[in-house]
């Protein structure tokens, strides 16, 4: 009996690997920032380049900090999920605009509608290496000390939002006493 | 093997470019995941190798080109992981199944020892006797 039970066994054992390795996305990588302070960063912002924008800027509450670019098709798809967080929901969305030109990078935003309070403009992209960015979009919460608490890699999708985001933001502004 | 086609960097000695291609060669790219710095001609690719080459220059050792990497890309850049209680099992892992393999076939080897030839019979030995003889001498027993 054994001898037919024992490599059934280990079939089925595999084939569960198996199954809970489809679940997983290769493509995910777990960001090492976790629990670490915001990078620090000084750059210009985005739509006046006379002020910066720096990491300082972060503190205080707990907030977004969304990596984007005119070229980023992704982008597009999540704009409706910041948009609705910022304009309906009055929360603190910051933007990394990475690899962008401020021409193209302005112009989006005034088609598209602007959520951040404002955008930082790292042209060379030097800034987004400090955050570890490998895939635009990608979204940072931050909580009121300045400390990474989670990082979304790909667009925000409503769920992601609703299920992950929000409860974490609140969270972090109400922490339980 | 690839080089992007992009400014070639200048080094002052052999040894620093042979560090730098050691180093863009084990550092993987993060976007198109199975190809190394040196491989890949994504942008972020051609950014981190600048950013190895910058710090070469400047004079950083191996360790901390490395550690820089590692600190904002995790430990997923590096293409051979490091030894730590994470991957403990992973390093361990070929090593614990070759032993399982080699007493898994101990223990088959042995089993099939003690089944070879079990002694026979008076009778048996008579029967397998005849049986060996030449046909013109066989007789029914």
């Amino acid at each position: 009996m054994n001898r037919y039970f024992i490599p059934l066994i280990v079939f089925i054992v595999l084939i569960a690997f198996f199954r809970i390795g489809l679940n997983y996305d290769p493509r995910l990588v777990p960001s090492p920032l976790i629990d670490k302070p915001v990078p620090v960063f000084t750059l210009p912002n985005l739509r006046d380049t006379a002020t910066t924008m720096s990491s300082a800027d972060l503190r205080g509450q707990a907030v977004l900090l969304n990596v984007w670019a005119s070229w980023c098709v992704e982008c597009r798809n999540e704009h409706p999920v910041l948009m609705e967080f910022s304009q309906n929901l009055k929360m603190p969305v910051y933007g990394l605009n990475y690899k962008d030109t401020r021409e193209e990078a302005i112009q989006w935003l005034d088609h598209y509608g602007d959520p951040y309070v404002q955008s930082a403009f790292d042209q060379s992209g030097r800034v987004g290496i400090d955050f570890g960015v490998y895939g635009v979009p990608e979204t940072f919460v931050l909580d009121r000390n300045g400390i990474i608490r989670y990082k979304h890699i790909g667009p925000i999708t409503q769920k992601t939002m609703e299920d992950i985001i929000l409860p974490l933001l609140n969270k972090l502004d109400h922490p339980a006493t | 093997m690839l080089q992007a086609a992009d400014v070639p960097f200048e080094f002052s000695t052999p040894e620093q470019e042979q560090r730098y291609k050691d180093l863009a060669e084990q550092l993987r790219c993060l976007v198109c995941q199975n190809q190394s710095l040196a491989d890949s001609h994504a942008e972020l690719a051609q950014d981190l190798r600048n950013e190895v080459y910058r710090m070469l220059v400047q004079g950083q050792s191996d360790k901390e080109i490395i550690d820089f990497l590692v600190t904002r890309y995790g430990d997923f850049v590096l293409f051979k992981p490091p030894l730590k209680s994470g991957t403990a099992l992973l390093w361990a892992g070929p090593f614990l199944m070759l032993i399982g393999a080699i007493l898994i076939v101990f223990r088959l080897t042995r089993k099939n020892a003690r089944l070879v030839s079990p002694e026979l019979s008076n009778h048996d030995q008579q029967r397998l006797d005849t049986l060996l003889k030449p046909p013109a001498d066989r007789k029914r027993i």
